[in-house]
């Protein structure tokens, strides 16, 4: 908390403070279809964090984290159809398959000095095998996908997330404070410190005692954790999963957009990014459907005018701008 | 005065070029040395051995009398060299103060200690006033002075500085010869020199010890040096001394 305090001065921690209880407070008076907005909002808070540590402060680019939400999924849901073990235990196993995967990237990717965009082409490749592998598993389905049954008499029992859209709400608004709070952390401790100057020159990190791989291996083993979370999350809310959409790079894409706008490797950047682009996303599913346009990638072509003008104005990022222009967060002394 | 780098008969090749050919000689605790010579005499190549980022090809380094030649650069820098390029590289995105933060924690665990730790050595460089700039904003000579107090931070035995005079005007140079001097005496870090500004040589160096193509050709006091026949017909007489 005192981190998360620390990003803010006075003005900032009172729009913070009032934000929060809103949130809190939201289901009470909003709609069914709101609160389920906020839900998938609260989600890409949380799963867009994961991937900014990795990329924001270690300026590692991922475009497979896919890959850890799917596997996290499928892990926790498999687990729970085959054996009815809860997901508060299935996440364990869940994470730490993925953060396996995490591991054998970023030692492929680290070790032998594969860089840039061949690293992102590492992390697109490692989903893609992983969906094709995922389409030939008969146990979780294969291409048919995985379902995780509805059962009258499990309903409400919340410590198996077989909770209502209430529960979930509030289990998504959970995990997100927890990411932004684990951000704040991490973004003030010495491995922070080490992933920004590995991002901003590893030749200079090293030089001043850095260990640059083990730096980066830190940042994509929690990263990958962190999303695989997600993942669970994520199959007991929607209760089904399909190679081909849960490890499609669309998915991957679409949860690295929050922090590319809200701005990379702050704090607020994937809330704030999350917060525009969700209900950008809903609006432009109702006004093309209103206007009776339904020619596919409609929504895309949309979405991405959207997103060329926000970064057109802000490319740093809506937060930076947002924070110095309502003076949210002061200088430091 | 015991030997706190020892550098034994190292070469390094690039394919058919010999960079550095057989060089040796001995820094002691405390001292200042400068290596000199003209461009391409293999300088940073040398320098570039000690600080872990090339492998000699022959010889070896030793570093508080264990060998440190083909060690990583992070792992040389934690042994206690801190070293400077030629060609600065600050973390551009940073503030002033959390490139130099990045450097004290290499020893500091605790937040505040090593932000201490920084303001202090931003102090002593005259950087303390530019703490919350961002370093992609600083003019070459702040730049310079900034590498200088990354590596500090880092509490080195030595620094390996490369040309840290290089593009300072005279003023700068000599204040910037009055900060080494200073460091030097108060807080007793060694530091080897690359140098092509002679009167910063003159002024700080205790030995020297001249390259030419990858090669040494003199070593010894600073004065007697710059006497050597050898020296003045392969670099002193080419260049403007002072
Ligand atoms: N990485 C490299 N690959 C090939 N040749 C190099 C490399 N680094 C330096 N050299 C060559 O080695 C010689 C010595 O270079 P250098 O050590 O940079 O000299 P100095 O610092 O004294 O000016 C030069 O001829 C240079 O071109
Ligand atoms: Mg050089």
């Amino acid at each position: 908390m005192k981190a998360l305090w620390g990003e803010m001065n006075g003005r900032g921690r009172v729009v913070l403070a009032v934000a929060v209880l809103l949130l809190l407070l939201a289901p009470t008076v909003a709609t069914r279809y709101l609160v389920s907005v906020l839900t998938l909002i609260f989600y890409f808070v949380y799963v867009g964090q994961a991937w900014n540590l990795m990329m924001g402060y270690a300026g590692q680019l991922s475009l497979g984290h896919a890959l850890y939400v799917g596997v996290g999924g499928y892990v926790s849901a498999a687990l729970w159809v085959h054996f009815g073990i809860g997901p508060w235990l299935g996440v364990f196993p869940a994470v730490l398959l993925a953060a396996s995967f995490g591991a054998a990237i970023g030692w492929l990717g680290f070790r032998f000095g594969i860089e840039g965009v061949y690293f992102a082409l590492l992390t697109i490749a490692f989903a893609e095998f992983t969906r094709i592998g995922f389409d030939h598993i008969d146990v979780v389905g294969g291409a048919g996908g995985l379902f995780i049954p509805y059962e009258e008499a499990r309903l409400g029992e919340w410590w198996n997330l077989r909770g209502g859209q209430l529960f979930f709400y509030y289990l998504a608004f959970g995990l997100a404070a927890i990411a932004v709070l684990v951000t704040a952390l991490l973004a003030r401790s010495r491995l922070g410190y080490q992933w920004r100057a590995v991002r901003e020159d590893e030749a200079a990190a090293r030089a001043l005692g850095i260990d640059a791989f083990r730096a980066k291996m830190k940042a994509i083993l929690i990263s990958s954790a962190m999303t695989a979370v997600g993942g669970v999350f994520y199959a007991f809310y929607y209760n089904s999963l399909f190679p081909a959409q849960m490890f499609e790079m669309s998915r991957s894409i679409e949860l690295i957009l929050g922090p590319i706008v809200g701005g990379l490797g702050t704090v607020f950047g994937p809330v704030i990014g999350a917060f525009l682009l969700t209900p950008l996303g809903e609006i432009l599913i109702g006004v093309t459907e209103a206007l009776g346009i339904n020619a596919p990638g409609a929504k895309a072509v949309f979405f991405g005018l959207t997103l060329m003008v926000i970064i057109y104005l802000v490319p740093t990022g809506v937060w930076p701008w947002l924070s110095k222009t309502l003076g949210l967060t002061g200088r430091r002394s | 005065m015991t030997a706190l780098l020892v550098v034994e008969g190292v070469g390094k090749r690039f394919r058919g070029l010999t960079a550095v050919d057989r060089v040796s000689f001995t820094l002691a605790a405390g001292e200042i040395f400068a290596v000199i010579g003209p461009n391409g005499a293999g300088k940073t190549t040398l320098f570039n051995m000690i600080a872990g980022v090339l492998k000699p090809n022959d010889g070896a380094i030793s570093f508080c009398g264990e060998r440190i030649d083909g060690l990583t650069p992070d792992a040389v820098c934690r042994r206690g060299i801190g070293r400077t390029f030629q060609i600065v590289r600050p973390f551009p995105g940073l503030s002033v103060e959390d490139n130099v933060l990045i450097g004290a924690l290499l020893h500091r665990k605790d937040m505040a200690a090593a932000r201490r730790c920084a303001r202090d050595v931003l102090g002593r460089l005259d950087l303390y006033d530019k703490r919350g700039v961002q370093a992609a904003s600083l003019t070459l000579p702040d730049r310079k002075r900034l590498e200088l107090a990354r590596a500090l931070a880092t509490d080195p035995k030595l620094l390996l500085l490369d040309e840290v005079m290089a593009g300072l005007r005279p003023t700068e140079t000599d204040r910037m010869v009055e900060i080494l001097k200073t460091l030097n005496r108060e807080t007793g870090v060694s530091i080897l020199l690359i140098e092509h500004v002679m009167r910063a040589v003159m002024a700080l160096a205790g030995h020297m010890l001249v390259l030419h193509h990858g090669a040494p050709i003199a070593s010894g006091k600073p004065e007697e040096v710059v006497r050597d026949p050898a020296v003045i017909t392969s670099y002193l007489g080419q260049e403007t001394v002072i």
